[in-house]
């Protein structure tokens, strides 16, 4: 398939090169500003802009070309629109800087905006203070990659999001540097789409957020810092690998928010020092495995309705609170976790502990009704109540136990 | 000079010293008397310190001595049960004392006067009730204050070791110290004292030589003499 | 009263308790660390050793210091010695003594698991002082209750229910209150009872350390604003501090009345 691609690439290039040309754009080229460049190609041209400022916007691509910016050249927008409105498939757009996208409370302003294009690459480009970065609107086969977006976001209302996709497909999303935006990265009705080594920080709302997409997968990503590190809503199949979240820290904040979610995989996953690790509400099928959830205030939060998840061989250290769970059990599945405050003996040695593990404590009960009450955290008081109810379960469900507790940590990780 | 006025001393309801009037003159050994619970105890520790009256002055040499601590350094005194730190060596006691007082007398005489060299490594937790004694009156004669207030000073001490004690307190006397005694032991005041007080429920029954108690009550034995007082009181 | 607090340190560094209290920090030191060789996790079980255990010995070794060495205490009183400097000189003693067994007794193992290549050493020094000062503020109070109650039994009765309620107790009164009146905002009240219990208010200031994002999540903003903060922790040593100095005053007031 990759083989077929490549040559069909190839193909493709050998033609193209036959018939395309180059276009320079710089102070003292032919063509002075990118706008009259783009209007004097022709399919398949390059056009390529040398370092400067350029102040234009709304310059509308409708032809299938590549615009390369050498030593990022500088696209200033003056706050009146658009910088790119790419309406052409097989369009590139690569090594700029683009600033001063104009902000509306009407108009989604992007940087970068596509609407209705097949094949098209943004790459390498930087983004200051854009409104919305990229803006993906009914596109499809795009590659996003290595792309710097930096905001200033403060408000959710009055701000936009570093990659932003409405019902697109096929979509790679790789390597960006995405900061301070309202969410890092978010997909509307994307399918089929991957993420990957994207590092998404300091966002008001979330790392990355998904509605509505099905089939979506993301490996190998950072969400540090994010109001929420990532929220998975209303969406199918969606596969999530060797992400690490961190310090995701707030009044209901949390590392992974799952909401009406059905048949996702989150395997080797880290969660470090977030609030709440995993936020699960309505999550349906989901297969824990492999995961390491270290420091964090609660570990997994289960809420209303979530049934026939599996977790096993997770790591659970130092956590507050390893699960809070309410209701029934539900068909889910607690196995083969190591559990870091697990205290049974394992008399044959198999590396399995001997009794079963009851990782629900009273006191996450009492605080999920009372908040305030986390300040007894750690107290004797706490610790008589959380064994008592160890001894004799009368608030939790008496069969929500890891049956194998695990004697050591699993390691074959990263 | 001690001169006592008026001293009240109350422990909850019960009154242990009711308006006591007394003084010593410098000089001499002054022994208190008294049957058990007659305020022997609280008279002594309130002239140290020990108890804080209710009421009353205390002057020692025309100076006031209640909520002071100064004066003690004038003072020597032997407690009636000896009860020292478990952990320390008998010799790291005396230092520890005489680091305390500030003055360096040498102990060496007494130490060995009542043969307590061989016990100087020991700790004091392992000490039999009588050396533990011994080690409380070298405590007390290390130094070389006017004022010496022995309470029951006899309790413990074998009969060479007694002899030893009124060695050391007549000779105290001739220096021209002032003693001050409390004891049960009329064979020991007989022998001694140069003045008793005689301490009743909390009052003074009386004071003078022995002499003049015996006179007082027409017996010629001082152990009669007392009996005959407590027989009177309870008239 | 430095000769004094010299004494006192030195018949109780060679006291067996005294022994048996740093090898007991110190067996503990090596067998946490020992288990799981990681000093993060040590350093939460310690906290919730120290937290309850300096307390418990502190009241308990106070009490009966104050009543085994009362005879002793009588000779002091007999010297030319202020009355004040006798006491707060044994207290001295005694407080320092158990918070070296404590600071060596686990220093050693932790320093011998190569605590300074951990990012745990600030917490870990931390948890040390604050045992320290547990240490303190419960002798204070033991000898308080020993000067107020000449009756030994008494008096180690009272110092057991003291400690227990500092360490249960009063947790349990304050997560009932905090329930019953879960409708009103209770940060503010949560906060306020924290710092009028030196057990808790030390607890509070090391999960800040170790479980700050289970706190700082979930609390709203007052916990944060206030021990986020430099401003509260200065806060919160110097209220630890004033429940040493406040009940070492009394012990100084109550020393000057008292008779022996």
């Amino acid at each position: 398939m990759i083989k077929q691609l490549f040559f069909t690439a190839l193909l493709l290039f050998a033609f193209t090169e036959l018939t395309a040309k180059q276009i320079k754009v710089c102070k003292s080229c032919g063509y002075t500003s990118i706008k009259e460049a783009i209007a004097a190609a022709e399919n398949g041209d390059e056009i390529i802009v040398e370092a400067g400022i350029y102040q234009e916007y709304d310059l509308r691509i409708e032809k299938p070309i590549k615009l390369i910016g050498i030593d990022h050249p500088t696209i200033d927008a003056m706050e009146k629109g658009y910088i790119f409105e790419v309406l052409s498939d097989s369009v590139t757009i690569s090594g700029f800087k683009l600033i001063n996208v104009g902000k509306s409370y009407t108009s989604d302003y992007a940087a970068i905006h596509t609407y209705r294009i097949d094949n098209f690459v943004i790459e390498n480009n930087i983004f200051i203070n854009p409104f919305f970065a990229i803006l993906i609107e009914k596109s499809h086969n795009g590659i996003i990659s290595k792309n710097i977006i930096k905001g200033n976001a403060v408000h959710e209302h009055n701000s936009g999001n570093g990659i932003h996709l409405w019902h697109a497909s096929k979509i790679e999303v790789n390597d960006n540097i995405i900061e301070q935006m309202r969410d890092g990265i978010y997909f509307e009705f994307a399918k089929h789409s991957s993420i990957s080594g994207n590092k998404s920080r300091r966002n008001i709302r979330y790392g990355l957020h998904f509605m509505f997409s099905n089939d979506d997968r993301y490996e190998n990503n950072m969400f540090e810092n994010n109001g929420a590190g990532v929220a998975v809503m209303f969406s199918k199949r969606i596969y999530m690998r060797k992400n690490i979240f961190r310090l995701n820290w707030g009044t209901a904040s949390y590392g992974l928010l799952l909401k009406e979610i059905y048949d996702a995989d989150i395997i080797d996953n880290i969660f470090e020092q977030n609030t709440i690790g995993v936020n699960a509400e309505g999550s349906n099928r989901v297969v824990f495995e492999n995961n390491n959830f270290k420091s964090n205030g609660w570990a997994i939060k289960f809420l209303g309705a979530c049934y026939g998840n599996k977790l096993m061989r997770n790591n659970f250290m130092h956590n507050a609170f390893d699960i809070s769970y309410n209701g029934r059990i539900n068909g889910n599945i607690f196995d083969k976790n190591y559990w870091s405050e697990y205290t049974g003996y394992d008399l044959n040695k198999d590396n399995i502990g001997d009794i079963p593990y009851r990782p629900v404590k009273l006191f996450s009960y009492v605080v999920n009704r009372t908040p305030e009450t986390i300040i007894l955290l750690r107290s004797l008081f706490v610790d008589i109540i959380n064994f008592s109810e160890k001894v004799s379960p009368v608030f939790t469900p008496d069969n929500l136990k890891d049956f194998n507790p695990l004697m050591k940590p699993v390691n074959d990780r990263n | 000079m001690i001169e006592i006025n008026n001293l009240v001393k109350r422990f909850g309801k019960l009154t242990v010293l009711d308006g006591i009037n007394l003084s010593f003159l410098n000089g001499g050994i002054h022994t208190v008397l008294g049957p058990n619970g007659s305020g022997k105890t609280t008279l002594i520790k309130s002239i140290l310190g020990i108890v804080v009256p209710n009421k009353g002055t205390i002057k020692i040499n025309g100076k006031e001595v209640i909520g002071k601590w100064q004066y003690r350094d004038d003072i020597s005194y032997m407690p009636q049960i000896a009860h020292f730190p478990q952990n320390l060596k008998v010799k790291e006691l005396f230092k520890m004392i005489k680091d305390l007082r500030n003055t360096s007398i040498n102990e060496n005489e007494l130490i060995s006067l009542f043969q307590l060299e061989s016990h100087l490594d020991k700790k004091l937790s392992n000490l039999s009730g009588g050396t533990s004694q011994k080690v409380n009156i070298v405590i007390t004669f290390m130094f070389d204050a006017p004022l010496i207030i022995l309470d029951e000073p006899t309790t413990g001490l074998d009969p060479v070791a007694l002899i030893s004690l009124k060695k050391i307190i007549k000779q105290k006397k001739d220096e021209g110290k002032t003693i001050l005694i409390s004891t049960h032991i009329m064979s020991l005041v007989e022998e001694i004292s140069d003045e008793i007080v005689f301490l009743l429920d909390g009052k003074i029954y009386f004071q003078g030589t022995t002499d003049e108690l015996k006179k007082q009550t027409e017996q010629d034995n001082l152990e009669n003499a007392i009996a005959n007082v407590l027989r009177e009181s309870d008239d | 009263m430095i000769k004094i607090l010299k004494y006192s340190f030195y018949d109780l560094m060679r006291s067996r308790w005294s022994y048996i209290y740093f090898l007991f920090y110190l067996a503990l030191g090596f067998i946490l660390l020992f288990l799981n060789q990681d000093v993060s996790k040590a350093v939460i079980t310690l906290l919730n050793i120290i937290i309850v255990l300096t307390p418990l010995i502190g009241t308990l070794f106070g009490v009966m210091y104050f009543y085994n060495s009362k005879e002793f205490t009588e000779l002091l009183l007999a010297q030319p010695i202020k009355r004040s400097n006798i006491f707060v000189g044994q207290y001295l003693g005694i407080s320092l003594s158990l918070s070296l067994s404590l600071v060596v007794g686990l220093g050693i193992p932790f320093l011998a698991y190569g605590l300074f290549q951990s990012a745990e050493i600030f917490n870990f020094f931390s948890l040390l002082l604050i045992g320290a000062m547990l240490s303190f503020i419960f002798v204070a109070l033991a000898f308080n209750l020993a000067l107020y109650f000449d009756d030994k039994i008494k008096g180690f009765g009272l110092a057991i229910i003291t400690w227990l309620f500092f360490a249960v107790i009063y947790d349990g009164l304050f997560l009932i209150t905090m329930l019953m009146f879960d409708d009103y905002p209770l940060d503010k009240f949560a906060l306020g009872a924290t710092i009028f219990n030196p057990i808790d208010l030390s607890r509070i200031l090391i999960i800040l350390k170790l479980d700050i994002s289970a706190l700082l999540g979930y609390t709203g903003a007052v916990f944060q604003d206030f021990f986020g903060t430099s401003f509260g922790l200065f806060f919160s040593l110097v209220l630890l501090s004033l429940w040493i100095i406040l009940p070492l005053l009394l012990i100084v007031v109550k020393s000057k009345r008292k008779d022996f």
